[in-house]
C-alpha cells in the first residue's frame, strides 16, 4: 500500500514540475503563476549555499506580490529587455522527493535551461528545490529555490523565469 | 590618435560616436583615465582586520587590496614578480601570505617577497632584482572609510579630486547612528555589451526612467500599497520612476570638477526606505539623535541625495546605501559590481530594506535594471552605425548656473549637464601631457 501511494505521489509531483516547465516554455505566465500559493516565494540566491534571502541580496527574491508585478511587467509591450521575449526550453531532471510529510513535500530536481533571444543562446544550469503544498485546488508550489551554478558570476541581465 | 584629433571628438553640445566605439581610444582611456584618476576600490570594512584582503581591478590591472599586519591598507598588483601569474585567485578572504601557484614565490600582506625556492641560484638576492615584491599601486588614500587608489605617482590629492562631492560621502556615513557603515549583504556583478561611459551617463539622467522603465512603472501601479511588507520598498522604487515631469524638472542636479555629479532634493524618506510611520524608523531616528542631537539628526535626514557619480569608476546612493563600481572590460563590454552597506547602530529592519531595495535596483534579474542594460546594448549597437557620427547632448545647455563650491547646477533636473561635464573631464584626461 505504502509503495503504491509513494509512487502515486511521486508521479503527481513529477507531473506538476513538468507542467510548470511546459507553461514557462510556452510563455503562459499567468497560468504559471496560478501554480503558486498566495503566500509563495520564488528565490534565486546570489551566493552558493546562501542561508537567507532577507540579509543577503538575491538575483530574485519575490514574494507573491513581487512575482505578480514581475509577470505583469514581462507582458508589457515596452518591457524592452524582453522585446523580443526569450524562447526557452526547461529540462527537468533527477527529481527526488526529499521529504513528504502530511500535506507538504520538499522536492529536489535539476534544471538545464536553454534560452534564445536576439541572435544569442545561453545555457543555464541549476539545482532546484520546490516546497509543495496540498490545497483545495490541488498540489501547489509554496516556495521555489533555484541555485544557479553560476549565480556568483558576472552576469548579463537575466530576463527569463527559471 | 593624436591630441588634436581627440580634441575634435568632444564639442559643446555633441560628442563623436568614436568615443564609445573605437578600440584604440579605449586602450588610451585605460592609460590616461583609469591610469591617472583616483579610482574607488571599496570600503575599509572589506579589510577590517590584518590579513583580510579582496581582489578587484583598476582598469586592466588585477589588484589585491590587503590589510597588513601593521594595520595599514596596501594596494598591490596581483601579478607574481617572477613570471607574471596572478598570486591570488579568491574574491576575498584572510591570509598571512600570497603564494604563487607556479614556482612558490611567497609574498606578505604588504607585497614584500618573503620566500622563494632555491634562493642561492641567483647571483644577487632575487628581491633586489624585482624591486622587493609585488608591484605597489603608487597612491592609496581613503575618505570616510572609502578606499581609493591611483596608478599615477603624481596628480591631484584625493581631497582636491573629490572637491564638493565629499559631501555625498559624508551623507553616506553620517546617516549611521554609530557614524560608521560597513559592506554587507553580498555583491551583484552585472554585465552589459556596451561602453563603460553609458552606465555613468545614465545614473543622473532623469528623462530616461519614464521611458526605459515604462513596463515596471505600469506593473507596480497596479499594486495597492502594502505598508511594512518586504516587497513595499521595491514597489515604491518602481513607482518613483514614474514621477511626473514636474518632479524631475525640480530635482537638483550639480556637477563639479573631474567629471563628478550628484542628484539631490529628489526622494524623501516618506516615500522610500522604512516609511516614516514604521516603528523601525522611529527607533532609527532616536538612535541617530543620541549621537547628533535632535537638530543634527534632522539635518542629516533632511539631506536628500540620490545618485552621486565619482568619475570615472563609481556611482553611489548615500541615502539608500548602494555603491556601484564600474569596470571597463573592452570598448563594448562593461561589468558593474554593486555593494550594499549596513548603517552601524541602525535597526536590522533598515538593513533588510537595503537588501530588498538592492534586489530591485541592482539585481541581475531586476525588472528595472534589466531594461537599463538592454538600452545600453541597443545604444552601443546604434553607435556602431556610420550614418550619423554625433551624439547630441544639448539639453539644458546655456542655462546651467554656477553654484557654491565651484559647482554648476543644471538649469533643471533634466539637464544633460552631467554628461557634458563627464565628457569635459574625459577630454582633459585624454589630452593632458601627463
Amino acid at each position: 500500500m505504502r509503495a503504491a501511494a509513494d509512487a502515486e505521489l511521486r508521479s503527481e509531483i513529477e507531473q506538476l514540475l513538468y507542467h510548470e516547465a511546459w507553461l514557462l516554455d510556452r510563455g503562459r505566465l499567468d497560468e504559471w503563476l496560478g501554480l503558486y500559493t498566495d503566500d509563495a516565494t520564488y528565490w534565486i540566491p546570489l551566493q552558493a549555499n546562501q542561508a537567507d534571502p532577507l540579509t543577503t541580496s538575491s538575483i530574485v527574491y519575490d514574494d507573491r506580490r513581487l512575482l505578480e508585478v514581475r509577470v505583469r511587467q514581462f507582458q508589457h509591450p515596452r518591457a524592452h529587455a524582453r522585446v523580443p521575449a526569450p524562447r526557452t526550453v526547461h529540462q527537468i531532471g533527477n527529481v527526488r522527493v526529499l521529504e513528504a510529510d502530511g500535506p507538504d513535500a520538499r522536492v529536489g530536481s535539476t534544471l538545464v535551461l536553454v534560452e534564445y533571444r536576439r541572435e544569442r543562446q545561453r545555457v543555464w544550469g541549476a539545482v532546484v528545490e520546490h516546497r509543495l503544498r496540498r490545497t483545495a485546488q490541488g498540489l501547489r508550489i509554496a516556495a521555489k529555490r533555484v541555485d544557479l551554478v553560476n549565480s556568483e558570476a558576472e552576469l548579463d541581465g537575466v530576463v527569463c523565469l527559471l | 590618435m593624436n591630441v588634436q584629433s581627440i580634441k575634435g571628438l568632444v564639442q559643446a553640445d555633441r560628442v563623436h560616436r568614436a568615443v564609445y566605439t573605437d578600440p584604440q581610444l579605449f586602450e588610451l582611456e585605460l592609460d590616461r583615465i583609469f591610469g591617472r584618476a583616483w579610482l574607488v576600490l571599496g570600503h575599509e570594512s572589506q579589510v577590517a582586520h590584518p590579513g583580510d584582503f579582496f581582489t578587484t581591478r583598476m582598469g586592466r590591472e588585477p589588484i589585491i587590496v590587503t590589510r597588513h599586519t601593521d594595520g595599514s591598507v596596501r594596494v598591490l598588483v596581483n601579478r607574481c614578480a617572477h613570471r607574471g601569474a596572478r598570486v591570488c585567485e579568491a574574491a576575498d578572504g584572510t591570509t598571512a601570505e600570497f603564494v604563487c601557484a607556479y614556482h612558490g614565490w611567497t609574498y606578505g600582506t604588504d607585497g614584500r617577497l618573503a620566500g622563494l625556492p632555491l634562493p642561492e641560484g641567483y647571483a644577487r638576492p632575487a628581491a633586489q632584482s624585482i624591486d622587493g615584491g609585488l608591484a605597489r599601486v603608487p597612491r592609496v588614500d581613503a575618505y570616510r572609510g572609502f578606499l581609493f587608489a591611483s596608478l599615477a605617482a603624481h596628480g591631484p590629492t584625493l581631497a582636491e579630486f573629490l572637491g564638493p562631492l565629499r559631501a555625498s560621502f559624508d551623507d553616506f556615513v553620517e546617516r549611521a547612528p554609530e557614524g560608521e557603515v560597513e559592506v554587507a549583504g553580498g555583491v551583484f556583478k552585472h554585465a552589459y555589451r556596451g561602453n563603460w561611459k553609458l552606465v555613468l551617463e545614465n545614473h543622473n539622467d532623469t528623462v530616461h526612467p519614464v521611458f526605459v522603465h515604462a513596463s515596471s512603472i505600469w506593473a507596480a501601479r497596479r499594486e495597492p500599497t502594502a505598508e511594512g511588507a518586504y516587497s513595499e520598498i521595491g514597489v515604491r522604487q518602481m513607482l518613483q520612476n514614474g514621477a511626473p515631469w514636474e518632479v524631475w524638472e525640480n530635482t537638483g542636479l550639480w556637477v563639479a570638477g573631474h567629471g563628478h555629479s550628484w542628484m539631490a532634493d529628489y526622494h524623501d524618506d516618506s516615500r522610500l526606505v522604512a516609511a516614516l510611520a514604521h516603528p523601525a524608523f522611529a527607533e532609527y531616528r532616536a538612535a541617530l539623535e543620541r549621537r547628533l542631537g535632535r537638530e543634527g539628526a534632522a539635518r542629516v535626514l533632511g539631506e536628500l541625495r540620490w545618485n552621486s557619480i565619482v568619475y570615472p569608476n563609481c556611482s553611489f546612493m548615500s541615502q539608500f546605501r548602494q555603491l556601484r563600481i564600474v569596470h571597463p572590460i573592452a570598448v563594448d563590454r562593461t561589468v558593474v559590481y554593486a555593494y550594499s552597506f549596513r548603517l552601524k547602530g541602525a535597526p536590522e529592519r533598515m538593513f533588510r530594506d537595503t537588501v530588498a531595495f538592492s534586489n530591485v535596483v541592482n539585481g541581475t534579474a531586476s525588472p528595472v535594471l534589466t531594461d537599463d542594460l538592454e538600452v545600453y546594448e541597443r545604444t552601443q549597437e546604434g553607435l556602431g552605425a556610420r550614418g550619423s557620427d554625433w551624439v547630441f547632448l544639448g539639453r539644458g545647455q546655456g542655462g546651467d548656473l554656477p553654484d557654491r563650491d565651484g559647482t554648476l547646477r543644471g538649469r533643471t533636473g533634466t539637464s544633460e549637464v552631467h554628461i557634458r561635464n563627464q565628457l569635459a573631464a574625459w577630454l582633459e584626461y585624454m589630452t593632458a601631457e601627463s
